[in-house]
Order: structure tokens, then sequence, then C-alpha cells
């Protein structure tokens, strides 16, 4: 049942990020992406990650890809005809990265067990959300920190990129 | 039981679909997202290796890629925008005044 449900988000996962790849408007892409997002949410919570699943779902599908949606349709942008010249040589090295990351992966499992979760979940115990939180604002306090003065440059520094005559007026 | 190189595959086979799509696109918007596809093909990796090795600490490193992403996005956008201001284009072959 669980083998079923993995090859039932991954082949989704598959197909949608190569259709966000492959198709030609950028709205289509952007679309493809959004059940791309959900479906790796589904993958999140069959992984007992919960509270990722519900951040993922919220920042991804609801913040991070209305913002894509809404700077394709203000620059209100053109099909366009045809891919770039270089595409054999990037799909060629595409491949042979697939290739080379198959043939390492079946030869590990050839050589030794991978390993296998034990029967209870990290998180069973409290909750997922109370783990993640624990750990966030004792050991990571300073890198949680440090993200927050990242976002705080990310917001002015959109602000100062996008509006038009800041520094004539 | 899903084995633990099913997860790493299928974060390579994303991961890798990002790459080329950097490659190959020349609209800068389905580059972004393609950049975005490999920050999910990380975050697969780092949650699934989080769950099979009983530590949380994954889970709390693809929180802050999340943050990252939300970064990136919000700058890059604001980039595109200028860009399309100065040039009334979002293709990358456009902008080569950096190019010798």
């Amino acid at each position: 049942m669980e083998l079923f449900f993995f090859y039932y988000l991954a082949g989704v996962i598959i197909l949608t990020a190569l259709l966000v790849v492959a198709l030609r408007n950028p709205i289509y892409s952007a679309l493809s992406l959004l059940i791309m997002f959900f479906h790796v949410a589904g993958l999140y919570v069959t992984l007992h990650a919960e509270f990722l699943a519900a951040v993922q779902v919220i920042v991804y599908a609801g913040a991070i890809l209305v913002l894509y949606l809404f700077v394709v349709m203000l620059l209100n942008v053109k099909r366009e005809d045809r891919y770039h010249p270089q595409f054999p040589i990037g799909a060629f090295l595409g491949l042979v990265i697939i290739t080379e990351v198959l043939l390492l992966a079946f030869r590990r499992s050839e050589s030794g067990t991978p390993p296998m979760p034990p029967a209870g979940s990290v998180a069973e115990a409290v909750g997922n959300t109370e783990t993640i939180g624990d750990v966030l604002y004792t050991t990571y306090l300073f890198p949680f920190e440090v993200a927050s003065l990242i976002l705080l440059v990310a917001m002015i520094g959109a602000i100062v990129l996008a509006k038009r005559d800041l520094f004539e007026a | 039981m899903v084995p633990l190189s099913y997860y790493v595959i299928l974060s390579v086979i994303v991961f890798v679909t990002g790459v080329v799509g950097v490659l190959i696109r020349r609209n800068i918007i389905i580059i972004l997202l393609s950049v975005e596809l490999m920050l999910n093909a990380t975050n697969i990796n780092f949650v699934a290796y989080s769950y099979y090795f009983q530590n949380i600490t994954g889970q709390v490193f693809v929180f802050f890629a999340l943050t990252v992403a939300a970064a990136e996005v919000a700058v890059g956008l604001a980039i595109i925008i200028a860009l399309y201001r100065s040039k009334s284009s979002i293709n990358v072959d456009e902008f080569q005044l950096l190019k010798w």
C-alpha cells in the first residue's frame, strides 16, 4: 500500500516537473508546478513530516506560486517559439547525470542493505510540530534569527529593485 | 516499505529536470521555476533521510531552505520586473551586457 502511494506521488511529481520545463506557456508551467507542490506535500505526509507538508502547501503553493502567477500576468508574456539553441547539449548533460546516479544507486543496493526506518516514528510521542519547534528554538536558534534577517533583506531588496524612481524624487 | 534509494532516485530525476530547464529555456520566469524544482528535489531528499535515520534535523533544514526560497523568489521577481522595464523583454538572450 505504501509502495502504491509512493509510485503514484512520484509519478505525478516527475510528470509535472517535466511539464514545467517543456510547456511553452508560462502560466501552464506555473500551474503544473502547483500540482507538483501538492504532491510533494503528500510525499511529506507519507514520510511523517506533517508540519512540513502544511508549510509546503501554505508557503509554496499559497505564497510563492501566487507571486509567480502575478508577475506572469503583470508582464503579459507571449508564448516563446522555440527552445534555446543549446537544447541538445542540455538534454545530453541531463541524460548523463541521470544514468550515472541510477548506476550508483543500483550498485549501492547490491553491496549493502539500505537503512530501514524503525517501527515508531521519531515524533510519535509528542507530535511532529512540537519536535521541530523544540529543535528549532534550542539547537538552531541562531540560524533561525539569521533566516529572519534574510527575509528582511529580501523584503527591502524587492522594494528597492521594483520601485521605479526611488532615489530621484 | 519503500526503500530509501527510491526517494533518492526521485529527487535526482526532479533535480536534473530543473538543471536541464535552466539550460534550455530562454524565458527567465521559467528559469526561476526550474530553480524551484531543484530546491524541492533537495527538500524531498532531506525529508526522506530525516525519516529513515530518525533525525529531526533534516526537517529543520527543509524549513530553512523554504525561507531562502521565499527570499529568492521575492528578489528574483523584482529583478525580472526591473529587467522587463529596461528592455521590454524577459528573453535571457537579450541580456548580454556582461558577455564578452
